[in-house]
């Protein structure tokens, strides 16, 4: 694979914010790739014009089409998404660029993947989308989403929630995982984008334009195989100095090796070579799918810590007991209660509770107890970081309450409402803390996956924030975010 | 065609870009070795060094723990004898002997798609299945070095050990940035280990060293015949 130089931001633009779209290839059945990325497109909201063309130049989903690009107005649509066979694209892409169209995504298969004749088909599809000034994308890709234009130009589902995570993925599946996670989760997606065979634009390209993009956070990609390691470093590492950028690969075992080379034709890398140049580039490295998502939802959601030093705040003792244990075999650090912290949290308390970390409230918490308590820690300057664990069991009790056979009666009514109207202000509380002091707070229970319509995980949820789902989760996200914290400080005292 | 330099070259090259060695002296026959020994301090190591001489250790060329000069005289003699036609021209390595208990190891290796990178990695008879091994992209700046000790699974290995001291990072941090330096300034080289790097009062000491240049590319740095 020769170097290519980085594309230009203004077909970026194209791709992600086009004024209008064209679906080449639109078809009238709803089994195909031209009628379900039509679909997508307009049932997602898209605010702009949206073009179609077919054969037969008969209407889909309402919209009116042309049987050729030639037919359509100029001036009018930046992007065309390419369902049309490959044979076929050579000229669509040049009709295209003649109307003023400066980026292409093509999901059509029969290059790079398929042989000899197909890598020829896609190295003349790059050379000629270069001198047609074109930003090519794909080709065999899945599609781009873009929430702040509403734009689902895809083959496949979801439609992610809006947020703040800019997605580039070498397998569109993948891509479909994190956008699902999303849609758990609630934490959105600015950007994604399955790069397909990346003829012309990498993941690191896509990478490099979220670092400049105001509405993307942080980046989350998907790699199984980088041919030209040391540019993908340089690249990487110049997109973490802007943005956190979190990084899950496929084929680090030579099991996942064999099954890369016959999914994208990726070549094994050796895993402490590949793992090396991500520590050395600050790149935030998840050991697993749901693991990048989680990292990259709390960087979109959470403020950085300054260091290391965790407080546990919860109601009962064992979560804080598993808890200690996976933040002490993390990087991060179990702080010792602070004598002046200890008294203060003792005003709140009566005496049965922990009076170390974690603080284990132990049942003593009266109406404010929780909000006063965490706003004390969070706001002590020898504390980093908070994990809330306990939130919603009121409410899960609240809920057998409601489905059992006394409800409204006996008093239920009453106390159900003051329990759940007590979780969903835990976790507002949560959240402003947190704003006020400038610290991760993270909530973690259970419930957030058994049960997330409790008022608990629900208005966490509500506030913007990830619950997750476990202690342990939470601690392996905020000990992502103290690395790129750290990797990031360590370089600016350097620099200064 | 890639090859090997001797020992005494792979150190000399090396050392000119701030990698730390003991001291060692190369001598021409068994009376230059007693000298040499007296002069570094017994108890001594001779060991055959030729630059096509690559596996010392397999073939039984090195000779440990000399307590005295006739020691080193008869090692002298026995490794002289030792070399084969193929050997070319060889001469003796002397060096005081180091002791610790826990050793390291370090060097440069080309990886297909990231190029040359450092490496440290946890050393000794067990390394192999140990597999302790960091590895980052030259060039590398002091930080990246110290991230990378801080990178090694056994950290208890690395501090306090049985009534030795922790081992020292900036030393560490010393070898892989001379190594990286190396690299950078010698685009000739395709590989270096040093292996061991024991561990003395903390401090880590390279006994030998290995490095493989690519033979088309010349070396800046002057190395001695």
């Amino acid at each position: 694979m020769t170097r290519r130089d980085r594309p230009a931001a203004d077909g970026f633009g194209a791709l992600f914010d086009p004024r209008g779209v064209i679906v080449a290839g639109a078809s009238t059945h709803p089994g195909k790739f031209g009628f379900v990325s039509l679909h997508n497109l307009l049932a997602a909201g898209y605010e702009g014009e949206v073009f179609a063309t077919n054969r037969e130049g008969s209407d889909v989903l309402g919209v009116r089409s042309a049987p050729s690009v030639a037919d359509l107005p100029a001036g009018r649509a930046d992007l065309v998404f390419v369902c049309t066979p490959a044979a076929a694209n050579p000229d669509l892409l040049r009709a295209c660029a003649a109307k003023g169209v400066r980026a292409a995504f093509v999901t059509s298969a029969g290059y790079g993947e398929a042989g000899a004749a197909g890598r020829r088909a896609e190295a003349e599809l790059v050379t000629l989308a270069d001198e047609l000034g074109l930003l090519l994308a794909g080709p065999n890709g899945q599609g781009v989403v873009s929430t702040p234009s509403k734009l689902c130009a895809q083959i496949v589902a979801p439609y992610p929630p809006a947020g703040r995570i800019g997605v580039a993925s070498q397998s569109g599946n993948l891509v479909s995982s994190f956008m699902n996670y999303a849609v758990q989760s609630g934490i959105g997606i600015s950007r994604a984008v399955s790069a397909g065979n990346a003829a012309a634009v990498g993941v690191a390209d896509y990478l490099d334009w979220y670092a400049d993009d105001p509405e993307t956070a942080v980046g989350l990609a998907y790699v199984e195989g980088v041919p030209d390691g040391r540019a993908f470093f340089e690249r990487v590492r110049s997109v973490v100095s802007r943005k956190p950028l979190v990084l899950v690969k496929g084929g680090a075992t030579t099991g996942g090796q064999r099954a890369a080379a016959s999914h994208t034709g990726s070549l094994a890398t050796d895993d402490a070579v590949f793992d090396g140049a991500c520590r050395q580039a600050g790149v935030t490295r998840a050991a697993t799918v749901e693991e990048a998502f989680e990292a990259a939802a709390t960087f979109a959601t959470q403020p950085l810590p300054a260091g290391p030093r965790v407080a546990v705040v919860t109601t009962a003792g064992g979560w804080g007991v598993v808890t200690a244990d996976a933040i002490t075999r993390s990087e991060l650090e179990l702080v010792a209660l602070p004598d002046d912290l200890r008294d203060a949290v003792d005003t709140k308390l009566p005496p049965r509770w922990s009076r170390a970390n974690p603080v284990d409230l132990a049942g003593g918490e009266t109406r404010d107890t929780i909000p006063e308590v965490l706003e004390l820690i969070a706001s002590h300057p020898e504390v980093d970081a908070v994990i809330y664990l306990g939130l919603g069991i009121q409410s899960n009790q609240a809920r057998l309450m409601r489905d059992g056979p006394f409800w409204p009666d006996h008093g239920l009514d009453r106390i159900v409402a003051y329990h759940e109207r007590q979780d969903a202000r835990f976790a507002e509380a949560a959240a402003e803390i947190s704003a006020a002091t400038a610290k991760p707070i993270l909530t973690a229970t259970e419930l957030a996956v058994a049960d997330p319509a409790n008022p608990g995980p629900a208005t966490v949820r509500a506030t913007g924030r990830l619950c997750y789902a476990s202690a342990n989760r939470a601690v392996t996200a905020l000990e992502h975010l103290w690395r790129h914290a750290r990797f990031a400080s360590r370089r600016s005292q350097d620099r200064s | 065609m890639p090859h090997t330099l001797s020992e005494a070259q792979s150190k000399h090259l090396l050392a000119a870009y701030g990698v730390p060695f003991a001291p060692d002296r190369l001598v021409a026959d068994p009376e230059g070795a007693v000298t040499a020994a007296e002069a570094l301090g017994f108890p001594t190591v001779v060991k055959l060094c030729g630059d096509r001489i690559a596996h010392k250790t397999e073939r039984g060329l090195v000779r440990l723990g000399l307590a005295d000069a006739a020691a080193v005289r008869t090692a002298g003699a026995d490794l002289l004898a030792a070399a084969a036609a193929e050997d070319g021209d060889v001469s003796l390595l002397v060096a005081p002997m180091v002791r610790g208990t826990r050793e390291l190891i370090a060097g440069l290796a080309t990886d297909p798609q990231f190029g040359m990178t450092v490496v440290l990695g946890v050393g000794g008879v067990l390394a192999e299945a140990v597999a302790d091994v960091v590895v980052r992209l030259v060039p590398i700046d002091r930080i990246d070095a110290t991230e990378m000790m801080a990178g090694l699974a056994t950290q208890r290995l690395l501090g306090p050990f049985r009534g030795e001291p922790p081992v020292d990072g900036d030393a560490v941090a010393e070898v892989l940035l001379g190594l990286s330096a190396a690299a950078e300034a010698e685009p000739g080289i395709v590989s270096a280990d040093l292996n061991p790097l024991i561990v003395v009062d903390g401090r880590p000491v390279a006994v030998d060293a290995l490095v493989e240049v690519s033979g088309r590319v010349a070396l800046r740095a002057p190395v001695p015949g």
